[in-house]
């Protein structure tokens, strides 16, 4: 079950991943990268990180999505800017580069010894457990990553301001 | 259980497709996508890693990720919209200011 689960799920994220990257239009695109997300929050959960497949959903889905989705209906482009001109010899070239360093990641990981999952209890994963190591061995980071969304904040309403 | 090689090789195909998208589109809002595409391949690493060692640590690195893509996401964006402003294209090959 958990297998088949794991599988239809792969399945969705890689096709809905090659659909993000062939669209025409970037709604169609944000539309479709959005399903591919939630297959991924599934395939989060397989591996038992039941808050990051909660935050994947409300961070990604919820908030970037939205602001991606916004941003592009406020540009609101024409058909010829949307542009993506014919296939040159460059994204031909692109294209075959990038399969062949698939070929090397799949090839390294074909050396990795197989490896069975340890147990874990069924806390792993959980907020409780995560927030205890945040809230402890990794303070620091965590109230940097605070501040690096404040800078963030401050930065796009700085940029996106009209000029006078 | 769905063995480790699996997890990765999922991985890498996002990762791959970002790659893939970054190279030959030439719109930034989809190229910007296909950043994210790259981060979630990444993260799903993390997790597999972390579930096979049965430690928590990849977790936090994820949470890390997800903080770092919103905050590009806000800032990347107000970019695109800032250029578009400036250029009324977001065409990634006529935006070439900086260009020596």
């Amino acid at each position: 079950m958990e297998t088949m689960l794991f599988y239809f799920f792969a399945f969705v994220a890689v096709a809905t991943a090659l659909l993000v990257i062939t669209r025409r239009n970037p709604i169609h695109s944000a539309l479709w990268l959005v399903l591919c997300f939630f297959s991924l929050a599934a395939v989060y959960v397989l591996l038992s990180a039941h808050f990051i497949a909660i935050i994947q959903i409300m961070v990604y889905v919820g908030a970037i999505m939205v602001l991606v989705l916004f941003v592009i209906m406020l540009l609101n482009l024409s058909e010829k800017e949307l542009g993506d001109a014919k296939p040159t010899v460059l994204k031909f070239c692109g294209v075959i580069l990038s399969g062949i360093f698939m070929v090397l990641l799949a090839d390294g990981v074909k050396v990795l010894a197989p490896q069975a999952a340890v147990s874990v209890d069924e806390k792993f994963g959980t907020a409780e457990m995560l927030g205890r190591l945040l809230f402890t061995d990794y303070l620091l980071p965590f109230e940097i990553a605070s501040l690096l969304l404040l800078t963030a904040m401050i930065g796009a309403v700085v940029l996106a301001k009209k000029r006078r | 259980m769905v063995p480790l090689s699996h997890f990765l090789i999922l991985s890498a195909a996002l990762f791959i497709a970002g790659t893939i998208g970054v190279l030959t589109r030439r719109n930034a809002l989809i190229v910007f996508m296909s950043i994210e595409l790259m981060l979630n391949g990444v993260a799903l690493s993390f997790l597999a890693f972390s579930r096979f060692l049965g430690s928590l640590d990849g977790h936090v690195f994820v949470f890390m990720v997800i903080t770092v893509a919103a905050a590009e996401a806000a800032v990347g964006l107000a970019i695109i919209i800032a250029i578009f402003r400036l250029k009324g294209t977001i065409n990634i090959d006529e935006i070439n200011l900086m260009k020596g």
